[in-house]
């Protein structure tokens, strides 16, 4: 049993590495002056022949631990969210095929590595299942929603590759200021990995006494407390006193240590991007920008939409559908307006209002690609925010 | 009605844009689908003649307006999904956590919130789902749903089903993908048909005019998923009334039997036992988890329970029969399902106070054996127990869920959770009572520091049973005291009763709904058109969506020949 949870991580993290070697592959790809188009094009063989193997890799681990645990591994955060890098790393493939498109591989697979890493910042032990989640339904839901929405993430990626290398970098607007806000966000997530692995190898451990609703609680802190939860008091010694409390409003388990996490992602992310920046001198979406100069936009739109047009109907039946199919089983409700739910008919909406502004002229092109990266936030706003924060009955945390 | 007669001899209606056989762009009319200011041709509709866009006097036509147009549509789904966002940034009035500080939400609110919390709940926030204007949106999405489907559904099946191969040429050279050819050999365009047959085109011809098409059912798709939606709209208005959909609560103790309530006493359960089994800690797989989480977790919740069914008695006033129906393990996930009812498997108690037995000693002398017993049935307590040896109990008060708080002594809740008696001791002979107040364990555990909830999953018997005895509740000048001796608990499973007739119906809609998109997204429309001009072509093609495809296919057609690939003609 051990031995095979034991495969499993080791597979997780060769698929890991795979990805990583597999994306300096596509990279390679870019360079296409006429003499290099045959190396292009046997870089971009190499690569997606790894993206395969990464993904087999990846597939190994999920069956791996699925005998372990004897149950779907897609029950918590971690499960999750590695099965969603999974999605997108598939739904690449299937595009690849299509459009032999080497560039997107560039941008989805380091997307993808994120969602792992991300992943492994919670909790990675295998747990057992509460007995409404013990259902067939739930396994059918959770998948097909993890598809769709990988599916659907295609279209981001295909959006950002659309606004990097089409948005004026020349000028100063709204349109170059939103995109490198959309570079910062990304920047922050890195900080949050950053931050965590590294404290996390160093076994940081602090913890606090605080009460919410009347309970005495305590809450682990993994990272250095900053911000100390709302009358809390420090409880283990020798290690950085916080330097002030979370807001009384951010009330809930936990809330002070989330709030922490997040000051932590925002210093790192800071930093890090602060960095990026004095190397590069110019904005970081203008530094990517001459890279995309041989890209035909047109193609990146049609992906664009066509990965909406195949990843709607898989988000419809598997976020909906079967959620309501399973809700109706667990609870005689199949649908109760719990947050998770509203998101993902938010979430539905948003798509189905994508789906009919291309119905008109004037939508293709640089608007789709916007809302391709809004679509996109919406998604990881259910998945982070809303099991996080917005906690309702499908609260991983 | 005007109708306008083109030059290829079709009659088209009032309104028309492209004529509906060849496609010519039919004068004066092209303003209305935009086709005046550009190169290409607006292609959604075939430039049908929609009646939103061709009569615009009457009030019934200024709705009918409204309603069709799809950027109507979109600010209403972007109204929705904006106003859905805000029901979820506080918990909704039927998720107020069990253990909040107050469940009235004029309370809970602001109290947990502060002043975001008390302005969500005077906007009526906390039941915004149910709130007459988001159903009211709703119900305009439905409408223009309804107006908009029909308004292009009509018109551009009639252009579809009369569209010749024939095309205009003014027609064709406004498509997106176009080309040329000056010369071009018979031969070649027998092989083209060739390949496009090959390809699954459906190929027609007229005059040497040649229209390949294929997948045209595709473009019902979203009239289909439409419908769809329509049907679950409606499913969702008929759940409102209680004919087909109405919902109940039933807590049945083990050994219980008990009405069903809403099946108008027709159905009886009767819970045999119930069930809670736990993971164990040592459990190889979940060992680090359940460490980690530190509590007990649970695994299975069941409820073995048999249903019966009252018959009719054939002689009037007589004793009620009842009939089994089937024996049920209900467990999350497997309700058990008879007569159009569904029971689901949803709470649970398992330390509710049944009996208590007391026992009655000399004050003074903590070794004596006691004087006398009497026990008390809790959910059916009597006013006054006789002891043996002449004593006698009389109940003065009794709170079954017994708190103190500022308000003072109260029962918060009517279950039996935490029962507490106020006595009335009458020695043998005496008219004079001796006042004891004997209960509220719970609070006498937490004094000792036992946390009740942390025993939540195990039987409270087990862990209160070990210090009952020795509670002492009375002080002062009495004489004789009444000590628990032991408690009894009960188990009791909570099951929700629903009868639900609107389930088939959203299956229904929502089986359509899934059709219909993948009808209109999984296929395309896709049609190509050769035209001969004098010793060459023009080569014209129009697809709804998937333009690469719709290119592969004709390069593939056009493989060998002379034909030149059509150009991608697309302004923007
Ligand atoms: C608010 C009322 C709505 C109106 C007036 C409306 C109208 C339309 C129209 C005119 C079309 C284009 C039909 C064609 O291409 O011939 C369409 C397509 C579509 N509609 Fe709606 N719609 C509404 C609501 C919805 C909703 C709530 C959904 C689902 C979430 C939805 C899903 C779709 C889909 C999937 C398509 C196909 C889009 C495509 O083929 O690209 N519609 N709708």
């Amino acid at each position: 049993m051990q031995s095979l949870i034991q495969t499993s991580s080791t597979m997780l993290f060769t698929a890991f590495i795979i990805y990583l070697v597999a994306t300096l592959f596509f990279g390679f790809t870019i360079k296409d002056k006429l003499t290099d188009k045959r190396n292009s094009k046997l870089a971009g063989k190499i690569a997606i022949t790894l993206t395969i193997i990464g993904f087999i890799a990846h597939l190994i681990y999920f069956v791996t631990r699925w005998l372990a645990s004897g149950h779907a591994p897609v029950s918590n955060m971690f499960e999750f969210v590695t099965f969603l890098g999974m999605c997108l790393v598939l739904a690449f493939i299937i595009i690849w095929f299509i459009y032999k498109f080497n560039l997107l591989g560039l941008f989805a697979l380091p997307i993808a590595m994120l969602f792992i890493a991300y992943a492994s910042m919670f909790p990675t032990e295998v747990a057992p299942l509460v007995p409404s989640l013990k259902s067939h339904w739930l396994y059918i839901h959770v998948t097909t929603v993890a598809v769709g929405s990988g599916i659907l993430f295609i279209s981001f990626v295909a959006g950002l590759i659309y606004l990097l290398r089409n948005v004026d970098q020349t000028e100063r607007n709204k349109r170059s200021i939103s995109l490198e806000v959309v570079m910062y966000l990304i920047f922050l997530l890195i900080g949050f990995i950053v931050a965590s692995t590294a404290f996390g190898a160093m076994d940081y451990h602090a913890s606090f006494e605080y009460t919410n609703n009347d309970k005495v609680q305590t809450t682990d802190y993994t990272l250095p407390p900053i911000a100390a939860p709302h009358n809390g008091t420090l409880l283990t010694e020798d290690v950085m006193k916080p330097w002030f409390e979370s807001p009384s409003w951010m009330r809930g388990a936990d809330a002070g240590r989330k709030f922490n996490s997040v000051i932590w992602s925002f210093i790192v992310g800071t930093i890090l991007y602060g960095i990026v920046r004095l190397i590069l001198r110019k904005r970081v979406a203008a530094a990517i920008q001459p890279l995309l100069q041989h890209v035909k936009p047109d193609l990146l739109d049609e992906i664009n939409y066509r990965s909406v047009a195949i990843g709607f109907p898989v988000y419809t039946l598997g976020g909906l559908i079967f959620a309501a199919i399973w809700a109706q089983e667990a609870w005689g409700r199949f649908w109760g307006w719990d947050p998770k739910e509203v998101w993902a008919l938010i979430t539905w909406f948003f798509y189905a209002a994508y789906l009919h502004l291309r119905l008109s002229r004037g939508w293709h092109g640089e608007r789709s690609a916007w809302l391709a990266v809004i679509g996109f936030g919406i998604i990881l706003f259910n998945l982070i925010v809303v099991n996080l924060v917005l906690a309702g009955l499908h609260s991983y945390a | 009605m005007n109708s306008i007669k083109c030059e290829c001899g079709h009659v088209n209606p009032e309104g028309t844009v492209l004529c509906e056989a060849c496609g010519k762009p039919i004068e004066g009319n092209q303003h209305i689908d935009g086709n005046d200011k550009k190169k290409l041709l607006n292609m959604r509709y075939e430039g049908s003649a929609r009646r939103s866009n061709t009569y615009n006097k009457t009030i019934i036509d200024k709705i009918w307006n409204f309603f069709s147009s799809v950027k109507i549509a979109v600010w209403l789904i972007v109204i929705a999904l904006i106003a859905s966002s805000i029901g979820t940034i506080f918990p909704l009035e039927q998720y107020i956590p069990a253990d909040a500080v107050s469940r009235d939400p004029s309370v809970f609110y602001e109290a947990t919130y502060g002043l975001a919390g008390k302005i969500f709940y005077q906007l009526g926030f906390h039941q915004l789902y149910s709130s007459w204007w988001y159903l009211l949106l709703i119900a305009s999405i439905g409408v223009s749903l309804v107006i908009c489907s029909i308004d292009r559904f009509v018109p551009l099946y009639r252009a579809l089903k009369r569209q010749k191969a024939k095309r205009h040429e003014s027609f064709l050279s406004r498509l997106r993908f176009y080309s040329e050819t000056e010369s071009v050999q018979e031969e070649e365009i027998k092989q083209v048909k060739e390949q496009l047959a090959k390809q699954r085109y459906n190929v027609k011809e007229e005059d040497g005019h040649i229209v390949a098409e294929k997948g045209r059912f595709s473009r019902w798709g979203p009239y289909v998923n439409h419908i769809g939606l329509i049907i679950i709209l409606i499913a969702a208005m008929l759940r409102l009334s209680p004919i087909f959909f109405f919902e109940e609560y039933v807590w049945v103790r083990e050994g219980e039997l008990r009405v069903i309530p809403g099946t108008d006493n027709e159905y009886f359960i009767e819970n045999k036992q119930f069930i809670l089994d736990t993971y164990d800690a040592d459990d190889e797989r979940f060992k680090d988890a359940l460490q980690k989480e530190g509590r007990v977790v649970p695994s299975n919740f069941q409820t073995n329970a048999i249903i019966y069914r009252a018959i009719e008695s054939e002689v009037v006033g007589a004793e009620q029969e009842l009939e089994k129906v089937d024996e049920f393990e209900i467990r999350m996930n497997e309700p058990a399902k008879f007569g159009g009812y569904t029971l689901y498997q949803q709470g649970y108690q398992l330390n509710e106070f049944s009996e208590m037995t007391f026992k009655l000693y000399e004050m003074n002398d903590p070794d004596t054996e006691p004087l006398g017993e009497f026990t008390v049935d809790l959910f059916d307590p009597d006013l006054e127990y006789e002891l043996d040896n002449g004593f006698k109990v009389e109940i003065a008060e009794f709170y079954p869920d017994y708190t103190i708080s500022e308000e003072g002594v109260r029962s918060k809740t009517n279950s039996s959770n935490n029962p507490a008696f106020v006595f009335k001791l009458y020695p043998p002979n005496s008219e004079d009572a001796e006042i004891s107040f004997v209960g509220d364990v719970i609070g006498t555990a937490e004094q000792m520091g036992i946390d009740p909830e942390v025993v939540d999953l195990s039987p409270m018997g087990q862990v209160i049973g070990t210090f009952t005895p020795s509670i002492d509740p009375t002080g002062g000048e009495n004489n004789y005291r009444i000590l628990i001796d032991s408690i009894d608990f009960d188990r009791k499973s909570g099951l929700n009763v629903k009868r639900d007739y609107t389930l088939p119906i959203f299956i229904i809609g929502a089986i359509i709904f899934m059709a219909g998109v993948l009808q209109g997204m999984y296929w395309q429309h896709r049609r190509i058109w050769i035209h001969p001009k004098n010793n060459g072509i023009l080569l014209a093609a129009h697809t709804n969506k998937n333009w690469f495809g719709l290119k592969k296919d004709i390069e593939k057609a056009i493989e060998g020949t002379s034909i030149n690939i059509v150009n991608d003609q697309k302004e923007d």
